[in-house]
């Protein structure tokens, strides 16, 4: 592992009574595509919002490009821009014309004059494929285009770590193969990721690193064909056999826990 | 139907629903009827119409009733509009800060104004504010005083209808807009803001129908001959050629104006419900 770009120290998240996080360590070097899976309600999400602060931590540090975002006298707003997030529901600006969601944020949060954050938006929706939009509103394009468009608005910003929130989650069927394209070029153009996904296929080809969590806790974290094709523990394998077969869920429940069917 | 029927029917026992529904059906049209019929003959036209709608008074009105009375109503709601709207706004960021002292002042500001009739703010702006402050002249004269009274009530509802359309926005759009970069207030400008306006366009739009017709109350600030409004002009008129006809014009000229509005209102009603994902 190289430069570490995320660090991640005893983190502990709550709310209210209940507590998501429960001291979560985890270094993400640059360059290295990370895959966070597990149940819902792990804290899979939570931990990933605790990265750019949109969720407050109770306890612990975190670290983005050697700066301390929980430090509480950090410009959060100057660190935001080196961190791309991208969400479940795409969060495009529905006012705005595809083109216009990605230049309003250079122009208001970068300074960027007209015709650069201009040419930078051309630019970024050629790499998602969707140049041919840019005048369209996000309402007229699918769920998969929309998702684009939201990478391409992160792009923009010229982004150093780039955060996934179950990016396909909300994508019809047919549509998450285009989402997961564009990820897959992201990551081979040598991008920080941390992708937050119930996609195995993707995190099986794509990641570095997998990262399984349930309960609050890191319950297994290494290379992909480790953790999702030998995992060495139960709650892993009891994790990916409903993942895989969501058919045997209630069978299961039924009859206790039983071995993992491994997975092909 | 006639009314034979509907004594008949009664009589059997087990209607079916067809029946029952006829039945109901006639009961009502017979009622509106026979409403309309006793309206008609009780009311005495010949005597309304000498005193309402004498065709000589009504054509000596114009065109100052539009001229003067009807563009100064619409000064005076535009203008108590454009202050309400600003200090609406004001007041609704207050409701949603995060700061304590805010949120109070701005909730106790909203109940006072709401629960106020807007008479008994023309009068305070009237009377007490040149009491509280002597010396100090509003600027605008009559104009900036009816502002200040218009909006002062205006802004009361506007800062509800802003703060709910605000809250309609998805909790996404700040995410995103935070996660970009902006701060929240720049956030709250560019991102927020033009959401939450396109929300209550309608609602805003009632609330200037609203004002527009709350702009009669000038009456009681006393204004000049050139600052008439449609109201005082028409009860003014009205007084000088004893017949009530000039009450009838000014009537017809707000509703040449609010009638519009209401159909743009609800052309603006349908299309957001069309436009909701």
């Amino acid at each position: 592992m190289s430069r570490p770009e995320i660090v991640i120290r005893d983190l502990h998240k709550s709310f209210g009574d209940n507590e998501v996080l429960r001291g979560i360590d985890l270094e993400i070097g640059q360059g290295e595509v990370v895959c966070v899976i597990g149940p819902s309600g792990s804290g899979k999400s939570t931990l990933l919002r605790c990265v750019n602060l949109l969720e407050e931590p109770t306890k612990g540090q975190v670290f983005v490009g050697g700066t301390e975002l929980t430090d509480p006298d950090v410009d959060i707003d100057a660190v935001r821009r080196r961190i791309g997030m991208v969400f479940q529901q795409f969060n495009l600006f529905p006012h705005l014309t595809v083109t216009e969601n990605l230049t309003l944020p250079q122009r208001r949060v970068l300074r960027r004059d007209k015709a650069s954050a201009a040419r930078v938006a051309a630019e970024n929706l050629e790499r998602v494929g969707l140049a041919e939009k840019a005048d369209a509103h996000p309402s007229s394009l699918s769920g998969g285009q929309q998702q684009r468009v939201a990478i391409a608005r992160a792009l923009a910003m010229g982004p150093e770590v780039m955060l996934f929130d179950e990016p396909t989650s909300a994508l019809d069927p047919e549509l998450v193969g285009d989402v997961l394209a564009v990820m897959r070029m992201l990551a081979r153009e040598g991008m920080t990721m941390m992708v937050v996904t119930h996609e195995m296929t993707f995190a099986r080809e794509v990641a570095d690193r997998v990262v399984f969590m349930d309960g609050g806790v890191v319950v297994e974290d290494g290379a992909p064909e480790q953790v999702i094709g030998a995992p060495r523990h139960e709650r892993t394998r009891h994790f990916l056999s409903r993942l895989l077969d969501p058919a045997m869920a209630e069978v299961e429940e039924g009859a206790g826990d039983r071995p993992s069917q491994g997975e092909g | 139907m006639t009314d034979t029927d509907v004594q008949l029917q009664p009589r059997k026992k087990g209607l079916t629903r067809r029946q029952k529904r006829r039945l109901s059906r006639g009961a009502q049209y017979a009622v509106f009827a026979a409403a309309v019929i006793a309206f008609a003959l009780s009311a005495d036209w010949g005597r309304l119409q000498n005193q309402f709608a004498q065709v000589d008074i009504a054509q000596r009105m114009f065109p100052e009733v539009i001229t003067l009375a009807l563009k100064n109503t619409v000064l005076y709601t535009l203008s108590g509009f454009v202050f309400g709207l600003v200090l609406g706004m004001v007041v609704a960021l207050m409701r949603l800060s995060s700061v304590g002292p805010y949120r109070w002042l701005a909730g106790v500001y909203i109940e006072i104004f709401r629960g106020l009739p807007a008479l008994l703010i023309f009068i305070f702006v009237g009377v007490a504010v040149p009491l509280a402050f002597p010396g100090t002249q509003i600027v605008g004269g009559t104009y900036g005083k009816v502002a200040l009274a218009l909006g002062l009530v205006s802004a009361a509802y506007m800062a509800e209808t802003i703060r709910a359309g605000i809250q309609a926005v998805p909790k996404g759009q700040m995410e995103a807009a935070r996660s970009l970069g902006f701060s929240p207030a720049r956030a709250m400008v560019s991102i927020i803001v033009p959401q939450a306006f396109r929300i209550i366009l309608p609602p805003l739009t009632n609330e200037l129908v609203l004002l527009f017709k709350d702009s009669s109350l000038v009456l009681f600030l006393g204004v000049t001959l050139q600052e008439r409004e449609l109201s005082k002009y028409g009860n003014d008129l009205a007084s000088t050629t004893a017949n009530s006809t000039p009450i009838l014009v000014a009537g017809l000229c707000y509703l040449l104006v609010t009638i519009p509005l209401g159909f743009v209102v609800r052309r603006m009603e349908s299309r957001s419900q069309e436009a909701i994902r």
